[in-house]
């Protein structure tokens, strides 16, 4: 039987989201040992999903990259796991590849699906906005292979507690950085990533202001607001809003862009919502490619209309 | 202060990417731009170097083909550039091309690396991580904001509800994200003058290396595809067509 390990993040008070997702696949491909970064609260939950070990990692205000890197990488000399999962996700990139230079071997980054075939790996990798699937091979373990969010479903399987042992972070000198402080962004509503509806803007807005009808809409439907590249880069939102390829994977019930082109960074983001409603004043914008309901108009008159006949009901 | 940024030359994103049959590369045209996300590093290594009394080299690995991308980060001030290019660097995956790039920066000597999040063709986003391992040093990543102090880099880290501050100590990988800075524009002297600015090409014997990649890309193909539904034109009622549906999803 494989032995993988996986690699999941605490958040807040549990493990997130996309290290479960991880799971879902993981336990399929062999036995799981999770290295588990943070205070090492719910591991129970691992075991549900289907870990039956985990290493606890908590670099408290240490940059967690390098010294987890460093951390794994005598794991993996000593064990010899076969794989290491990793989300598409900023901790996850950035220990993946110290780990790979570590170890000398390639990352496989942005996989939507793995399997292991005869000590060899196979990744399919959504590329061109989705339209087409690569997959590619290595047969040089251990392989390092970063998931995109959402590929996979978290669902727990009732497994027991798991065996729990801390992971000693080694002193990693000049490769050391410290973390002095933390910001978060206010939110309201439902959190982006996990949200049933969604409604976005882009830049066809056309200005800072108009995204309030985004806010406004979305308080109406109980939505997460989100947003394009283009209109984070301008300032108009924080980046914690950013769909697509360098942004959040969501899969909502419904996702609805309006004055977004449709590039295909996005698309990647959010062409897997069940019901994608789009409005733009371009009838070839490459976006109605994907909606299942396309309102050519502009977001000006539409976006009024529909909140305040939803305000009416 | 030596600053060091990293930057790729890689086919117009305007046109058409075309892969090669049977190995799936990237066909890359003689004519190559500067990926737009390296022009904020470029901003951002001029901008601390300016602050410091320092230098901006910059790096490239690929085809050099017109050199037309690295003129362009030449000519927005950058003082010299080393590209490395070798037939059989085609293909390199993310470490091969950490590798080369860690090489030429070690040989160089620096003080602060500089790199994108992700390049706009490649998007492996790791080869920034890969290379301060290789350095030895921090790898501050997904930077929106940068400070350099006398010794010590600060940056807020991306997060995925805001942002950490980090600290740490030169020497020092920082990969920057776009909108961290306003790239310039290059001034009609910066042009003139890039032309006269020398580019080093170093070869793989001189920086010690050799070329590996176990990675292979086995097929590519269609994925299922989704299809765009109903489309309507706004005559003023077409948000009533949006209300139903809400209401068919049971979201209202
Ligand atoms: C490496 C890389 C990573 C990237 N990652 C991401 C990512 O994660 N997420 C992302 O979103 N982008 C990403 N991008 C950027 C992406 O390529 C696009 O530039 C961006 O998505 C465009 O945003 P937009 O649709 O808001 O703007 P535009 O492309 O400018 O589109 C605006 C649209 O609004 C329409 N419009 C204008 N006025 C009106 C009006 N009054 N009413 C209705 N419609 C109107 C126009 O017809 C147009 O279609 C990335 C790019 C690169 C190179
Ligand atoms: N071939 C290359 N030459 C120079 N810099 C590179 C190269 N490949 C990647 N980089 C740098 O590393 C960053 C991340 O690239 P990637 O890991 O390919 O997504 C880019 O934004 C560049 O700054």
């Amino acid at each position: 039987m494989a032995s993988v390990f996986v690699f999941v993040e605490q958040d807040g008070d549990r493990p997130s989201n996309l290290g479960l997702e991880l799971l879902a696949k993981a336990r399929t491909l062999g036995e799981v040992t999770v290295i588990y970064l943070g205070k090492g609260e719910s591991t129970n939950l691992l075991g549900e999903h289907g870990a039956s070990r985990v290493l606890l990692a908590d670099p408290g205000s240490r940059l967690p990259a390098a010294p987890v890197a460093a951390a794994i990488a005598e794991r993996v000399t000593s064990e010899k796991p076969d794989l290491i999962l990793l989300g598409q996700a900023y901790t996850d990139r950035d220990i993946a590849g110290r780990l790979a230079a570590r170890l000398g071997v390639g990352v496989l980054s942005n996989a939507s699906d793995i399997r292991l075939v005869d000590g060899s790996v196979e990744t399919d990798h959504e590329i061109l906005g989705g339209s087409m699937i690569a997959t590619a091979t290595s047969s040089m373990g251990p392989f390092i292979v970063l998931i995109r969010p959402k590929s996979f479903v978290a669902e727990a399987i009732g497994g027991p507690a798991p065996a729990a042992e801390t992971l000693e972070l080694p002193d990693t000198g000049p490769a050391e950085a410290t973390i002095t402080g933390s910001h978060a962004e206010e939110r309201e509503g439902p959190q982006l990533g996990e949200a049933a509806v969604v409604v976005s803007g882009g830049r066809g807005l056309g200005s800072v202001e108009a995204y309030g009808m985004i806010e406004q809409l979305a308080k109406q439907l109980g939505a997460a607001t989100g947003a394009t590249r283009a209109i984070v880069d301008a300032g108009w939102v924080p980046y914690a809003k950013q769909v697509g390829q360098t942004g959040k994977t969501v899969k909502p019930d419904v996702y609805i862009a309006a004055g977004i082109s449709g590039a295909m960074q996005h698309l990647v983001g959010m062409k897997d919502a069940k019901t994608i409603i789009a409005i733009n004043k371009d009838p070839d914008a490459p976006i109605f490619s994907v909606a299942d309901l396309g309102v050519v108009g502009d977001v000006h008159k539409v976006l009024p209309k529909l909140i305040e006949a939803l305000s009416a009901r | 202060m030596k600053v060091v940024v990293c930057v790729k030359q890689i086919p117009d994103p305007a046109t058409p990417y075309t892969l090669e049959e049977g190995t799936y590369w990237l066909i890359r045209p003689e004519a190559q731009v500067l990926d737009d996300g390296d022009r904020y590093g470029v901003e951002m290594g001029l901008q601390i170097a300016e602050k410091n009394q320092g230098t901006v080299t910059l790096v490239s690995m690929g085809p050099s083909g017109s050199g037309q991308g690295i003129r362009q980060a030449l000519a927005m001030g950058a003082d010299k550039a080393i590209l490395i290019e070798d037939p059989s660097l085609r293909g390199s995956d993310a470490l091969t091309t950490a590798r080369a790039l860690a090489a030429a920066i070690e040989r160089e000597g620096f003080d602060l690396v500089i790199a994108g999040t992700e390049s706009t063709d490649g998007y492996s986003g790791v080869v920034p991580q890969m290379l301060a391992e290789l350095l030895g040093v921090p790898a501050l990543t997904f930077a929106t904001q940068v400070e350099v102090a006398t010794g010590t880099i600060t940056i807020h880290r991306q997060t995925a509800d805001g942002y950490d501050l980090v600290e740490a100590t030169l020497p020092a990988v920082v990969a920057v994200t776009a909108g961290v800075v306003e790239p310039r524009y290059p001034t009609f002297k910066g042009i003139m003058d890039a032309k006269k600015k020398p580019i080093e090409d170093p070869s793989l014997v001189d920086l010690g290396i050799d070329a590996s990649s176990d990675q292979k890309v086995a097929s590519i193909v269609d994925a299922p595809s989704r299809t765009g539904g109903r489309k309507i034109e706004d005559d003023g009622e077409a948000h009533l067509a949006i209300v139903e549906l809400l209401e068919e999803r049971k979201v209202i």
